[in-house]
């Protein structure tokens, strides 16, 4: 190939790509109701997040500390310290609060005080857990969070999402959807569907273009 | 190549490579490489709750320092906390020497850890 001929084809690359870029923005920008609003986060700029384990409001009580075991790995990718979150239970524990519930009444300015972190990621699990019906199995994970400021106390991002997988959602016929629930349902009975959902549910709330959480100082990547 | 051939003739070589060099730059854009090396970290943490009669800190630190040989080989760095609760097992295995460089590794990583490092290693003086 020329070089008279690489130009012409770099060209029409950048042309090409530029519509396309043209044409995800239009269609990010279409599902989005309303852009989030970033200036308290971007105020706070916070460099470490300490994460408290979240309040469990579904009926499965593995989901506080099955939830909890996939909080790192997303945020600490997106940019922030994260505390050790066995580390920061046991310590609350020792403190007399034992329950999540108890963990989130405690005062900000003392963990502030004790711990030093930027922002508390406050989390809720609304659902966590598998469904059976008939055929067919459902496993749901729903999470709400805030991210509040330790400098103020002002709550600096908030964001929801619902996580839905079935056990058919890979399509094929009758016979196979009577296995799959099968296989599932006695999956289902020795370990934690929901587990594996809920690391997807956490890429969704914090990855999100639209409204997930900016990129902390260890992501080197520009923030919108 | 039907589809650009009917579009353009002339093009179709320019647009086979522009297609090519479109795909690896989607792709590439796709995938994150993620910073840290995860390894057993947060399955361990799963286990500590689901399973504590097997997740315990000499299991844990078994595994663990095994991560740490296997980040080096893939010249990646270990992520935030996880010498920090390194060392926790290490102090709950009633191994202060090796809980104390933990605490001093996570602290010269991530100083937005000195806080709780300190505590740490302040009690253990």
């Amino acid at each position: 190939m020329s070089p008279s001929m690489f130009l012409t084809a770099t060209k029409y690359l950048i042309l090409k790509s530029k519509f396309l870029i043209l044409g995800s923005t239009l269609a990010i920008a279409g599902c989005a109701t309303q852009p989030y609003n970033y200036e308290k986060f971007r105020e706070a700029k916070p460099r470490s997040i300490l994460v408290l384990p979240p309040i469990n409001n579904s009926t499965d009580v593995r989901g506080t500390y099955s939830y909890l075991s996939t909080i790192t790995q997303p945020l600490t990718e997106k940019g922030y310290y994260v505390y050790p979150v066995v580390v920061i239970d046991h310590m609350m524990k020792e403190n007399g609060l034992p329950t999540a519930n108890e963990m989130h009444q405690a005062s900000l300015k003392k963990i502030k005080e004790i711990l030093n972190p930027d922002a508390v990621l406050y989390l809720t699990l609304e659902s966590y857990g598998t469904k059976f019906i008939l055929l067919d199995s459902q496993t749901t994970v729903a999470v709400s969070g805030k991210l509040v400021s330790t400098l103020n106390g002002e709550v600096i991002w908030d964001g929801r999402v619902v996580t839905t997988k079935s056990s058919s959602s890979n399509g094929g016929g009758l016979a196979q959807m009577l296995v799959t629930a099968v296989v599932s349902q006695a999956a289902n009975s020795a370990t934690d569907y929901a587990h594996r959902v809920s690391s997807e549910a956490n890429a969704t709330l914090f990855f999100n273009p639209n409204n997930g959480l900016l990129n902390g100082p260890y992501n080197v990547n520009p923030n919108p | 190549m039907n589809l650009f051939s009917s579009l353009d003739r002339k093009c179709s070589s320019y647009s086979f490579i522009t297609l090519l060099l479109l795909f690896i730059l989607l792709t590439s854009g796709c995938a994150t490489p993620s910073i840290y090396y995860w390894g057993e970290y947060e399955n361990l943490i799963y286990s500590q709750y689901s399973n504590p009669g097997k997740a315990t800190p000499e299991y844990q630190i078994e595994k663990l320092e095994l991560d740490i040989q296997k980040a080096k080989s893939q010249n990646k760095p270990m992520p935030p906390g996880f010498y920090g609760h390194l060392g926790y097992q290490y102090l709950q295995a009633g191994k202060a020497s090796e809980a104390k460089s933990c605490f001093q590794t996570e602290m010269s990583m991530f100083p937005e850890s000195a806080f709780l490092m300190n505590r740490f290693l302040k009690k253990m003086k």
